[in-house]
């Protein structure tokens, strides 16, 4: 694979005495959705927020486009061009949802082209732009909380579970979003349970269990072969 | 325009706005409808709380960072127009210097304080805070000959200030330095008042509210948290310093009781709360109430326990002499009753 946008090598990660991460290796290529699949309580959220700095890796790199980015702290990482969308959304509940997207465009006033498709993405979040944004439903914090890392062009993307808990129509409503954000050659690092939704997604996949990365190949590849999945995550994404 | 003036930050509510314009014209017209000398110390140390307790306000309620050290810039901002004044004698520019380098001190030592503090968790700065302002306030107190030790220091302000600068009569008012001095205070409270509310409504306020609420997803955002926690106690440090020269202008005192003491820390605390946190105008009112209550409690109960002298009982438990345990009382149903302060109440319209 030619100049990948995110680099892992030999990540570890403990949290307390807990060892979650013991050497998680694997690539991001520019430009692709790459789905981290896995079980629950493998390593993937950590993963992700051992990528973004909100956890210290103890050994290994991380290679972001290029530069060795392990010293630096959340914010300039985000800085540097990381959006991160949480398994919990994190939106800013007493702030209205303007706020929660001025906030998220931290390089100055939102662009006004960007926020008008932000509104064809996530028609509520123009309805309730007004609005706290704690008085919104789950799936309408879910849009705000992926609104806000896409507010301004990112060159990588960390979403963490998008679909989790939602109803089928606003799981649609994330993947239209996902696809448009795709089309426009986004770099995506994805965490799903939803296989459907993987599928539909994702170029890349990079399967791990037990703070290890098992598998790392095609999406073509893992959709097709049940056996594999079977293998890797005791489930078929035929499933979903 | 007006809401201009309050940064686009609406009172939300109808009894609120009520109590804010009471509050305004009451203190903006003190000297002419309360006169007297105790009437207007108390308008004078509601404008002077209003300021300090909002400044608190945008540490605590704004940031989320609890701090005990707060009227220790309150006293440096106190101390420096005490010390300039008397150093370089009664004069504008004493006062000047001494505001100027009172709230400069204050911001060097909240930075100093913060950088060091600020990366660990709330509990441990709260508690350097503690240590910090616990050990000024012994420092002060040995360092006698400089500070006037238990004693404070007494000085002279331009005598513009001073009741002996007469310059005439309105509506059975004399005007003279006093309500010079008083209007000073006011006017410099209510532009600081302003400022702060400007500055919580701006893109650096928000920042601090998404802190207070989530600094991991803030930091994740992009926003240096510990830089933004220390800009915060800086620029809060700084307003309670000259909080503490406008008291110092006034009283024309300065010693610990009136604004080193840990007591006034704690009634800071109270007025935060019970006004309400994270809302700016829970300063005017908690300062406004817990002013009054500590300066006419007494004499109300006094009259009260006169009003009732037949009855049993009565008389007794409202005897002027119980007036603090009545305050606490005050306090803790105030606080049982209005969790989210008065103001945080009455704009969730219940």
């Amino acid at each position: 694979m030619s100049d990948p946008i995110l680099t892992l090598d030999a990540i570890a990660t403990d949290i307390a005495q807990y060892h979650i991460l013991k050497g998680v290796g694997f690539q991001v290529p520019r430009g692709q959705v790459t789905m981290l699949l896995g079980r629950n309580g493998v390593g993937k959220t950590t993963t992700m927020r051992t990528i973004m700095g909100l956890l210290r890796n103890k050994s290994g790199q991380i290679r972001f486009d290029g530069q060795e980015i392990g010293a630096l702290p959340a914010s300039a990482r985000a800085r540097a061009g990381i959006g991160y969308v949480p398994e919990d959304m994190g939106i800013f509940t007493d702030l209205t949802v303007e706020e929660n997207m001025h906030l998220a465009a931290v390089s100055g006033a939102p662009d006004q082209a960007r926020l008008d498709w932000l509104f064809s993405v996530f028609p509520p979040l123009k309805t309730f732009w007004r609005t706290s944004a704690g008085n919104l439903s789950g799936g309408q914090k879910q849009m705000l909380s992926i609104a806000r890392a896409m507010i301004e062009e990112r060159r990588l993307y960390l979403i963490d579970e998008p679909t989790k808990g939602l109803a089928p129509a606003i799981v649609a409503t994330m993947v239209g979003a996902l696809r448009d954000l795709k089309r426009q050659g986004a770099s995506i690092l994805l965490v799903e349970q939803n296989f459907a939704v993987a599928r539909a997604l994702g170029d890349k996949v990079v399967v791990m269990d037990d703070g290890h990365v098992t598998w790392e190949g095609d999406m073509g590849e893992l959709a097709t072969d049940t056996g594999l999945q079977e293998r890797l995550m005791g489930l078929s994404m035929e499933a979903g | 325009m007006g809401l201009r003036l309050l940064s686009g930050d609406a009172p939300r509510s109808g009894i609120l706005s009520l109590l804010l314009i009471v509050v305004f014209l009451g203190l903006a017209l003190a000297p002419f409808l309360f006169p007297g000398v105790r009437a207007l110390h108390t308008a004078a140390t509601i404008c002077v709380f209003i300021l300090l307790v909002a400044s608190y306000d945008l540490l605590l309620g704004y940031s989320g960072i609890v701090s005990f050290a707060h009227t220790m810039f309150f006293g440096l901002g106190a101390c420096g127009v005490a010390l300039a004044s008397i150093h370089m004698g009664r004069g504008w520019d004493a006062l000047l210097v001494g505001t100027l380098s009172g709230a400069l001190a204050a911001t060097v030592l909240a930075y100093v304080i913060g950088l060091f503090s600020l990366r660990v968790r709330a509990i441990f700065f709260a508690m350097i805070t503690l240590a910090v302002a616990s050990a000024v306030a012994v420092l002060v107190s040995q360092l006698f000959q400089l500070t006037g030790g238990e004693d404070g220091l007494t000085y002279q302000i331009p005598r513009e200030l001073t009741p002996a600068f007469r310059f005439g009569e309105v509506f059975g008012t004399n005007l003279n330095g006093r309500l010079l001095n008083y209007y000073l205070v006011f006017f410099a409270c209510l532009a600081l008042f302003l400022l702060l509310l400007r500055l919580v409504n701006s893109p650096f306020g928000r920042v601090l509210q998404s802190i207070r609420e989530n600094d991991f997803r803030a930091e994740a955002i992009g926003y240096r948290v510990v830089h933004y926690r220390t800009a915060a106690t800086c620029m809060s440090a700084a307003i309670a310093a000259l909080a503490g020269s406008l008291y110092a202008i006034w009283l024309r005192y300065v010693g610990p009781d009136t604004t080193l003491s840990f007591e006034i820390m704690i009634d800071v605390l109270l007025m935060v709360v019970i006004g309400g946190m994270g809302t700016m105008y829970g300063a005017v009112i908690g300062a406004t109430i817990f002013v009054l209550a500590q300066n006419y409690l007494q004499n109300l109960m006094g009259v009260a326990a006169e009003a009732t002298a037949n009855l049993p009982l009565i008389p007794d438990l409202i005897d002027p002499n119980r007036w603090l345990m009545w305050l606490g009382i005050l306090f803790v149903l105030s606080v049982y009753f209005f969790p989210s302060g008065i103001v945080g109440r009455l704009r969730a319209g219940r």
